[in-house]
């Protein structure tokens, strides 16, 4: 049974009307118009990102650092100094990419440092759990962050906001506003140890940066739960209505969050054998920030890759390194890192409008 | 093939005009990898209105792109304002020759009044400051002129949608427009204020304004329109002159083939005796939206629900989904009682539902239309939570081809398509569950005349597969072509149901739009 006329209209007549040309089946390449390998070429481009920035940046200061950026030692050296910085960013990364923020995670990690250094001084064994308590510091905040943000339904950037200085308190607190310090650290090893390649150690930090990026990856772009990830910020509503708990996916990312401030604490602390509640990873949040921002992850959410934030956390590194290197004072540090970083997002927006015009 | 239009020119006005307002030749628009326009010529007479069809997709938003100077067109093709050859190299070029084109999207600061809107950018000053007094005494003739039943002073975003187009289509006046485009204007009217936009649109005919309109609905086209051009694939096939003007004729045009086969319903007829597959009992959510409906769906059945926006549909839909807390009532499926408390509880118990507004709640605009239909079923596919990328890339490829979705393929982000292939690649999504229920909101809405076929077609083949499938739409020729009966809500309530019934005349059974109003109306118990 077929309705041949749409009531509202007039009864039909033909005449005089001006036959159209038959109509193909399938127009090939239709709305967008790119072939499949065009788009592949695009997201590959779109992929590398700051890549080539921060490879400019190496080679600038190798040329004006009077060649001695570019060396198996200084490369060690930058790789160490980008580690901790690399593990908050990856755990700010899952947190961004749902359309939130993380101002928490210095804190945290100051709040860890101080528990991991205080366990570490327990009689005999207990000390064995310094690790762990680190870790587990971090989660805990992490998931009342999370509760905060998912179950309560406040805004990220309050509730973190919240916890930044309270969890500041909070770390004082435990070493009753002063420095723990632990000569015979058990773990310190992770701090200034290495695994030798040759003639160079690859430090123990940077290996685990990396590891965390890799399982990063592998979460965001492997796993059902990744995806979630993805599509909670891309469109929340949507994505409740697809069938996924977004409460879940969003307690999940700030439990990263703050459990990966909890590992950059281990970090932290192996490295000074000491944690200050007051000084330790002040102002990290914003080095972690600036590596996902620098790496492309969209603030709004949705869109955004591991990937970029490793490039990201490594320009921030190298330019840290480098203005040391061609004796650039203190002072100024501050004022070009800053620039680079609105320049180096401005050139990206640049560069990304040029190649989405459609 | 273009008729001429000086046969018709200046059909409402009396101004007596030496040539058209505008005439676009031969304007054509490649992009890398795709021609957007080929060719396209058309002309705009004071005191005329044209209306521009054609699908999502045909062109109209770039002819109207390279007319405002968003867009630069290729090189041959020339655009003349009053005779005059004019360079449009960007968006001041287009407004200073008197172009003025109000998008769907209006533009204004909704924190300002009407008055600082209107000279927004060309502020009234007073030694430095701006002059607020001046600015309002200046606007108020306009306003008037147009009818607004505001002041110049009211602040815009306390206005209507109606309202607030009335506003800019007095900034386009007072910067002296005589070329002004409308795109879509009436999608987020309602009928009243779909009259009153005619009415201002009939006045500005009068003044001499030449008027593009462009729209979906034929009904409204053949209302205003003094000639109708009709783009397809980027190339115009035709300008109708008002004599000329049938629904079938844009049709065919639109979509290269006749309407009679547009709506489709080739499922069983006699579905009333299959076995129930939903049943719906009492559920309500308390009586603020929805009063305790029930009903039956069986399977291979599509069922209508018809009624006027705001009378509670989508509300019920969500109630059943999960997306909404029912207070009180019962969701079976199968003859099992369901538990639901979330759209994954529904999921999983093989009921789906298209939202209204793919755009804001169904589709992740980021992501590829792959990703976009796997969505739903990656959790099936994957193993201990890993991805089987495979499986995805498969599936995609496949449901994309089934829903005939026109694009390179699925690694096409889905938020670049048009409208109606959104809409396949959400139904595509839907599909991929497997569902035993579908409950689709407003399925063909924003969707061009070419889609909506192809989803009539769909819609069909689920219900000849044995799906049970409910169709909620505003679209009364719609629901009366692909359905085989009709529930009709009114203020929250189940209010009746439609059976087809022998037409007295013919004696052929179809489904009576007449009862559905009367119900959708309150006019009938």
């Amino acid at each position: 049974m077929t309705a041949d006329t749409i009531d509202s209209l007039p009864p039909t007549n033909a005449a005089g009307m001006v036959d159209p040309p038959p109509r193909p089946e399938d127009r090939p390449g239709g709305g967008a118009g790119l072939s499949e390998r065009q788009v592949r070429i695009r997201a590959m481009l779109q992929s590398l990102g700051m890549l080539p920035v921060l490879v400019l940046l190496a080679i600038g200061f190798h040329l004006f650092g009077g060649h001695r950026f570019l060396t198996g030692e200084n490369l060690s050296i930058v790789a160490q100094q980008a580690s901790i910085n690399t593990v908050l960013a990856a755990g700010m990364t899952f947190v961004i990419l749902t359309g939130g923020i993380d101002l928490s995670v210095g804190s945290i990690l100051a709040a860890a440092a101080m528990g991991a250094l205080i366990v570490s001084l327990w009689p005999g064994w207990w000390a064995a759990l310094a690790i762990p308590a680190a870790l587990a510091i971090g989660l805990l905040i992490g998931v009342i962050n999370g509760s905060l943000v998912a179950l309560v339904k406040l805004p990220p950037f309050i509730v973190t906001l919240g916890t930044l200085t309270a969890i500041r308190g909070v770390a004082r607190l435990m070493g009753a506003d002063n420095t723990v310090f632990n000569p015979d650290l058990a773990y310190a090893w992770i701090g200034n140890g290495g695994i030798p390649v040759g003639s160079l150690t690859v430090p123990w930090l940077a290996v685990i940066a990396l590891a965390v990026i890799v399982v990063s990856w592998f979460v965001l772009r492997r796993t059902v739960l990744g995806v979630h990830i993805y599509a909670v910020g891309g469109n929340p509503a949507a994505a409740r209505l697809s069938g996924i708990s977004v409460t879940a996916v969003l307690l999940f990312v700030y439990a990263v969050s703050g459990g990966l401030a909890g590992l950059g604490a281990v970090m932290a602390s192996a490295r000074l054998y000491a944690a200050n509640g007051l000084q330790l990873g002040q102002s990290y949040e914003l080095d972690a920030i600036a590596a996902v921002i620098l790496g492309g992850t969209s603030f709004v959410g949705g869109v955004g890759s591991i990937w970029g934030t490793l490039v990201g956390a490594l320009i921030i590194a190298v330019l840290t390194n480098g203005l040391i290197l061609i004796g650039v004072s203190d002072i100024w540090q501050f004022i070009i890192k800053g620039l680079v970083i609105i320049g180096a997002v401005a050139l990206d927006r640049f560069r990304q409008q040029g190649g989405a015009r459609t | 093939m273009t008729h001429g239009a000086a046969a018709v020119s200046a059909s409402g006005g009396g101004s007596v005009s030496p040539g058209p307002a505008l005439e676009m030749r031969h304007i054509s628009k490649t992009f890398p990898g795709v021609r957007a326009l080929r060719d396209v010529s058309l002309q705009a007479w004071p005191g005329e209105v044209l209306a521009l069809m054609g699908e999502n997709g045909a062109g109209k938003s770039t002819l109207m792109k390279v007319l405002s100077g968003a867009y630069l067109a290729d090189a041959g093709g020339e655009i003349l304002v009053g005779g005059k050859p004019l360079a449009i190299d960007g968006p001041a070029a287009a407004r200073r020759a008197g172009i003025a084109i109000i998008y769907q999207e209006l533009a204004l600061a909704p924190n300002l009044t009407v008055a600082e809107n209107i000279y927004l950018g060309a502020e009234l000053r007073r030694g430095g400051r701006v002059d607020r007094a001046a600015m309002e005494t200046a606007c108020a003739p306009i306003l008037a002129r147009l009818g607004a039943p505001f002041g110049p002073r009211a602040q815009v975003g306390s206005l209507s949608v109606a309202e607030q187009q009335m506003v800019e289509i007095a900034r386009a006046l007072h910067g002296r427009s005589r070329i002004l485009v409308l795109d879509e204007p009436t999608t987020a009217l309602s009928a009243r204020e779909t009259e009153r936009l005619f009415a201002l649109i009939g006045t500005l005919r009068a003044e001499g304004v030449a008027l593009i309109y462009i729209s979906h609905r034929m009904e409204e086209v053949y209302a205003l329109a003094d000639r109708v051009t009709v783009l397809r694939d980027g190339a115009s096939v035709g300008t109708l002159t008002r004599e000329q003007l049938t629904a079938d004729a844009i049709v065919r045009m639109m979509v290269g083939r006749d309407l009679s086969s547009f709506y489709l319903k080739q499922h069983a007829d006699d579905a009333r005796t299959a076995p129930v597959v939903l049943e719906v009992d009492g559920l309500t959510d308390g009586g603020r939206r929805v009063h305790p409906a029930s009903f039956t769906l069986h399977a291979g059945e599509v069922l209508g629900i018809a009624g006027l926006v705001g009378a509670g549909r989508t509300e019920l839909a969500r109630l059943i989904f999960g997306a909404d807390r029912a207070e009180a009532g019962r969701v079976s499926l199968d003859g099992r009682t369901l538990a639901i408390a979330s759209p994954r509880d529904a999921l999983d118990a093989g009921i789906a539902y298209l939202t209204e507004d793919r755009k804001v709640l169904g589709l992740f605009l980021d992501m590829s239309c792959g990703e976009n239909i796997n969505l739903g079923v990656i959790g099936r596919d994957a193993r201990f939570g890993r991805l089987n990328l495979r499986r995805g890339r498969e599936r995609a490829l496949a449901a994309f081809r089934a829903m005939r979705v026109r694009a390179p393929g699925p690694l096409v982000n889905v938020g670049s398509l048009s409208g109606g292939n959104q809409q396949k690649v959400l139904l595509g999504r839907l599909l991929e569950a497997e569902p035993r229920v579908l409950i689709l909101d407003e399925p063909t809405r924003g969707v061009d005349v070419g889609a909506k076929s192809e989803i009539y077609r769909l819609i069909d083949a689920q219900a000849q597969r044995g799906l049970g499938v409910v169709v909620i739409s505003s679209d009364l020729p719609e629901i009366i072509g692909i359905c085989d009966r009709v529930l009709v809500m009114r203020e929250g309530r189940l209010v009746g149901e439609v059976r087809p019934e022998p037409d007295p005349q013919t004696g052929a059974r179809a489904l009576s739009s007449r009862r559905i109003m009367q119900f959708a109306a309150g006019l009938a118990a």
